[in-house]
């Protein structure tokens, strides 16, 4: 049974519709990526997950469980499975980096506050910040602020964790420290969808591609299929305009 | 003019300004007290008027209305309108204590439309990221949008209960003893009107400049480079 499986989504922003119809399925401890031209619906595919863009047809189910988007509690419950790492970031503007990351974990998951704290270090230390820790987020750079609310994310423990764009602001180098992270995050059998516009990190990290077009999927399969021999043209046309740069 | 310089050893008396300094006293806790509590209900109404589903839609029509209706009544007829309706409902409440239900009345109404200005201003993504982390609607307000709406909401809020305190002079009109009140009586008493009013009107800026000052200390205290930064942001946004 895969761990999600999003079937045939339809979503809207009020009257626009954005996703006409979605469907893919996500192993436990997989790395699965959305790719896709600007405005295919990428980011709107994690929101409607985490029920922040709302459902307007199919549905989505966690271990087989369908997620009742009309149900606020049902919504709640799937956030506490899930986390999500914002294209923007979205860290708290009123709080230091630190508090961003232990903010959820004390006060919602209630857990106890000094071992949450040394969590939150260790995860500042592991995406190099910890000297950072009392900085307010715009006092740092969009790379760090991107950094933070990946550890901020993780401090949640969630079982799926959605990244949109979390390599968009980085240099090469932090490239693949995040590539080193999300691979031993999978390995410790982290579920993990994300979106990505670095088709290297992609290839690298993924063990399935999907690529969206208008609101749709148009195929996806492992990523040396996707990228090297797409069989739609919608896709060849893509991947070659980025391929060629 | 003779007069009015003849007036003077026998208008400051003790006991007359003993009389002023008490009425100065009144008018200035009125206001204070009637627009703290009104900015804290006003606090209560902003977040009930975003109260989400179809359930809270009379809640929701019942806290709009509540700030056109009486942004756009005077406050004299908001004082009677109080005075005879808690008249209806008993007759031993205090006439301070209905002039502080007044000025809560319409306070309620100025403040929650700077409130709900202020924490309009801090960009839906960040109550995103809270939603998104299951923070109650409770939550997000006193953790995430009031702490960023604070340097929008604070000085139009200092402002209007500064400004507040002249306006309770109205009050004098339903027999509370406050400095207007008592300044009528000395009058009345034969006193100059030039000297009763004139030292009325000293006691009203005796008041309110040094809370004024107050304001703008806390105005700049929030421009701190931090503050600053932070206030430049929400504007863009
Ligand atoms: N908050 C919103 N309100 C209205 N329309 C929106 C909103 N967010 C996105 N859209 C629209 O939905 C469509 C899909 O947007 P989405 O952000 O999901 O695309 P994306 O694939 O993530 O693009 P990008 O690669 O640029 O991040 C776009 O046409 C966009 O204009
Ligand atoms: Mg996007």
């Amino acid at each position: 049974m895969p761990h999600l499986a999003v079937s045939d989504v339809f979503a809207k922003y009020g009257k626009l519709e954005v996703l006409h119809g979605i469907s893919f399925d996500v192993e436990r401890g997989e790395v699965v990526s959305l790719v896709g031209p600007s405005g295919s619906g990428k980011s709107t595919v994690l929101r409607t997950l985490v029920g922040l863009t709302p459902v307007t047809g199919g549905h989505v189910d966690v271990d087989g469980t369908s997620i009742d988007y009309h149900s606020a509690r049902a919504i709640k419950a799937a956030r506490d499975r899930m986390a999500i790492v914002f294209q923007q970031f979205n860290l708290f503007q009123n709080m230091t980096v630190l508090r961003n990351v232990t903010l959820a974990p004390t006060k919602i998951k209630g857990r106890p506050k000094a071992e949450v704290e040394a969590e939150a270090i260790e995860l500042l230390s592991l995406v190099g910040l910890a000297d950072k820790r009392d900085a307010y987020p715009d006092e740092l750079s969009g790379g760090q602020q991107q950094r933070v609310a990946i550890a901020r994310a993780l401090a949640l423990k969630p079982e799926i964790l959605l990244l949109d764009e979390v390599t968009s602001a980085l240099d090469p180098e932090l490239v693949n420290e995040v590539l080193d992270t999300v691979r031993r995050l999978a390995g410790e059998g982290m579920t993990m969808l994300l979106v990505s516009h670095e088709m290297s990190f992609v290839r690298e990290v993924s063990n399935k591609v999907i690529f969206m077009d208008k609101g749709r999927v148009v195929e996806s399969g492992p990523p040396g299929q996707i990228f090297d021999a797409p069989t739609s043209d919608r896709a060849r046309d893509f991947f070659g305009k980025i391929l060629r740069g | 003019m003779e007069r009015l310089i003849a007036q003077l050893p026998e208008f400051f008396t003790w006991s007359n300004m003993a009389l002023l300094a008490d009425a100065a006293l009144m008018t200035l806790s009125m206001t204070l007290i009637g627009c703290f509590i009104g900015f804290g209900l006003a606090l209560v109404l902003v977040f009930l008027r975003t109260t989400p589903g179809l359930w809270a839609l009379p809640l929701r029509v019942a806290c709009i209305a509540y700030v056109e209706v009486f942004r756009r009544i005077p406050f004299l007829v908001v004082i009677y309108l109080v005075l005879f309706f808690i008249q209806t409902v008993s007759t031993d409440v205090s006439l301070f204590a209905i002039a502080v239900i007044a000025i809560c009345t319409y306070a309620i109404a100025y403040t929650a439309d700077i409130i709900r200005g202020g924490i309009e201003s801090v960009p839906h993504t960040q109550i995103e990221a809270a939603q998104a982390m299951n923070f109650s609607r409770l939550r997000t307000l006193f953790t995430v949008q009031l702490p960023q709406a604070w340097p929008i909401i604070l000085p139009p809020a200092i402002a209007f209960s500064v400004s507040f305190i002249k306006d309770t002079a109205l009050v004098s009109q339903i027999g509370v003893f406050e400095l207007t009140f008592r300044g009528k009586e000395l009058n009345n008493q034969g006193f100059s009107g030039i000297l009763v009013f004139g030292t009325i009107a000293m006691s009203y800026f005796l008041m309110s400049f040094p809370l004024s000052m107050l304001g703008q200390y806390l105005e700049k205290r929030l421009a701190t480079p931090r503050g600053q930064r932070r206030l430049r942001k929400i504007r863009q946004t």
